[in-house]
């Protein structure tokens, strides 16, 4: 093989992984509204991915390569159905018949075309973060079915083992086939619990990119980016629901300070120190923009969700230009808010630096002492970090040194726990001069 | 990732677009920006002003200008994850509109590492 032709086959290779990106949740959905399986939809999508890449580089790619993989994966669809008898037996119990034996893969699926696709869409959303699934499986499921990732690519950006992965991708798809997962978008008392599952899997992926629990990276941008798209992708199919533009809303701002919040280092920068001029401007105005059609949505205007609560605070910090003119007192009355509507101890903390800037330190101290001995904090390394920055700021610099040492220890981010580490060495400093101007 | 892509005046006259491809642009431009990808679009005057700073002198020629060929007559910025994908619209856009020709590059922001760094 020529130079050339190696170079043709992987610039088509490029383009089938791009194509896939794009088509992959729209083929899976198609296709799940046929056989009315998740499980078995991606299984015959990949079959149609598989005949592309076996094709394409030959023949190029097609003129509408996403309606020629819907096609296939129809075709493949409805040979599987003839072979399997009790398929087609549950297809005709809802009402799907093929109607003569030679019925082609096109009439059959022409039947069902009435319907837009955005419908399945919703449907393949609400099937993938079912609750029925634990949730790393829902995440992988959701990467996997809604952002067209390989399970690879999961897998590193979660840095769990490409098996580990796998392994949940095919438990997630079994349990959903056997728990009887219907394809539907649910409906009624049903969809509120089942659209908070939908939101917090996609707020855990962008979270992960965002503040990688792990690793090296501060930021995996990447994960952001499909966080993103797929909020986006879900206030397009929702609209009427107030909390998803607020989940977009709140990615979409803390998205536009990605550039001002890691320094030189790789290191993070906090909020206050950030250089404000960094922040993305057009996210800014995106994240403004959700933020009024969640209000918009909210009609009857009812209390305010936490997901619009939270944004509603990122918009706080976006309209500051310096740091100086963030308003605190409205930041922790919003956390006020918040911790009523959606009590945990993670707000609580929040609520705390937000009170000791509004109302100073010796006031936010008092709400973090309150959370000492909370369990789900024990190991959480934001506690002791908020904790040390107050003590700082109230001139008792031995016990902040303590409690950013305890923090450094907890934290497992790499450029997280240097900065730690310095503040209880600036911390330390500090402690030794008062003892030794005491001493003098 | 973020593209620009530039459609550029080749010279060719396509008509005036009609009705079927006007829906289908609309149909097209609503499901990016739905998806998100479309962050803004827009079509160009075709002249503008040109501007030219030299030895500390800012000089401002109004147009038109004779050189119009290359000129940009419209953008999309896109947020897409990967080049291939901003090619990928690109082919969807020009299997609408038909004949034409553009550019697509990369966009950089204050802080992203520049190509060649």
């Amino acid at each position: 093989m020529t130079d050339t032709e190696t170079g043709a086959r992987t610039g088509t290779h490029r383009a089938i992984d791009a194509v896939w990106r794009l088509e992959s949740a729209r083929i899976i959905a198609g296709l799940a509204r046929l056989v009315r399986d998740v499980g078995l939809a991606e299984e015959l999508a990949q079959d149609a991915l598989v005949t592309a890449l076996e094709q394409w580089p030959e023949s190029g790619v097609p003129e509408n390569p996403g309606a020629w993989l819907m096609a296939v994966g129809k075709r493949r669809a409805i040979d599987r159905i003839r072979r399997d008898q009790t398929l087609e037996r549950k297809l005709e119990e809802i009402g799907h018949r093929l109607e003569t034996a030679d019925e082609s893969a096109e009439d059959f699926a022409a039947v069902l075309e009435d319907e837009p696709i955005e419908d399945d869409i919703l449907r393949l959303v609400f099937t993938a973060c079912h609750p029925v699934l634990p949730t790393p499986s829902r995440v992988a499921l959701t990467l996997r079915m809604l952002g067209g990732l390989a399970t690879d690519e999961i897998a590193r950006a979660f840095l769990v083992p490409e098996t580990t992965v796998a392994q949940r991708i095919v438990r997630a798809k079994r349990t959903l086939a056997e728990a009887g997962v219907p394809f539907e978008v649910p409906a009624g008392e049903e969809r509120a619990g089942r659209l908070s599952s939908v939101l917090e899997v996609i707020y855990l992926i962008f979270n992960e990119g965002y503040a990688a629990t792990a690793g090296d990276d501060w930021v995996r941008t990447d994960l952001c980016q499909e966080a993103l798209r797929l909020g986006r992708l879900l206030a397009g199919l929702a609209p009427g629901e107030a909390e998803v533009h607020g989940l977009v809303a709140l990615m979409e701002i803390q998205a536009s300070r990605t550039r001002a919040r890691t320094g030189p280092k790789g290191e993070p920068v906090q909020i206050l120190d950030q250089n404000r001029g960094l922040w993305d401007q057009l996210l800014i105005r995106r994240g403004y923009a959700a933020l009024l059609r969640a209000e918009k949505a909210a009609s009857p205007p009812g209390p305010p969700g936490p997901y619009v609560l939270q944004a509603a605070i990122a918009v706080c910090h976006a309209q500051a230009r310096t740091a100086e003119e963030t308003d605190w007192e409205r930041i922790a009355t919003l956390y006020g808010i918040l911790a009523q509507r959606a009590p945990s101890p993670v707000v609580e903390l929040n609520r705390a630096v937000a009170v000791g800037m509004a109302h100073g330190p010796e006031k936010g101290l008092e709400v973090v002492d309150a959370l000492r001995g909370e369990p789900s904090l024990k190991s959480y390394h934001l506690l002791p970090s908020v904790r040390g920055d107050l003590l700082y700021k109230l001139g008792r610099f031995a016990e902040a040194r303590a409690e950013f040492e305890r923090a450094a220890s907890l934290t497992r981010n790499g450029p997280e726990q240097v900065v730690l580490q310095e503040r209880a060495a600036a911390a330390a400093e500090q402690a030794s001069g008062e003892q030794s101007a005491e001493r003098a | 990732m973020r593209f620009l892509m530039m459609t550029t005046d080749d010279g060719s006259d396509g008509g005036a677009p009609d009705e079927k491809m006007m829906a289908e642009m609309g149909a097209f431009i609503e499901e990016l920006t739905r998806a998100g990808s479309l962050l803004a679009t827009g079509g160009l005057e075709p002249d503008g002003v040109r501007i030219k700073s030299e030895g500390g002198k800012v000089t401002v020629t109004d147009g038109p200008f004779t050189e119009a060929k290359e000129a940009v007559v419209g953008f999309a910025l896109v947020e897409t994850r990967t080049r291939e994908e901003a090619i990928e619209l690109s082919k969807r856009f020009y299997s609408i509109v038909g004949d034409g020709q553009g550019v697509i590059k990369q966009v950089f922001g204050p802080g992203d590492p520049f190509p060649g760094q």
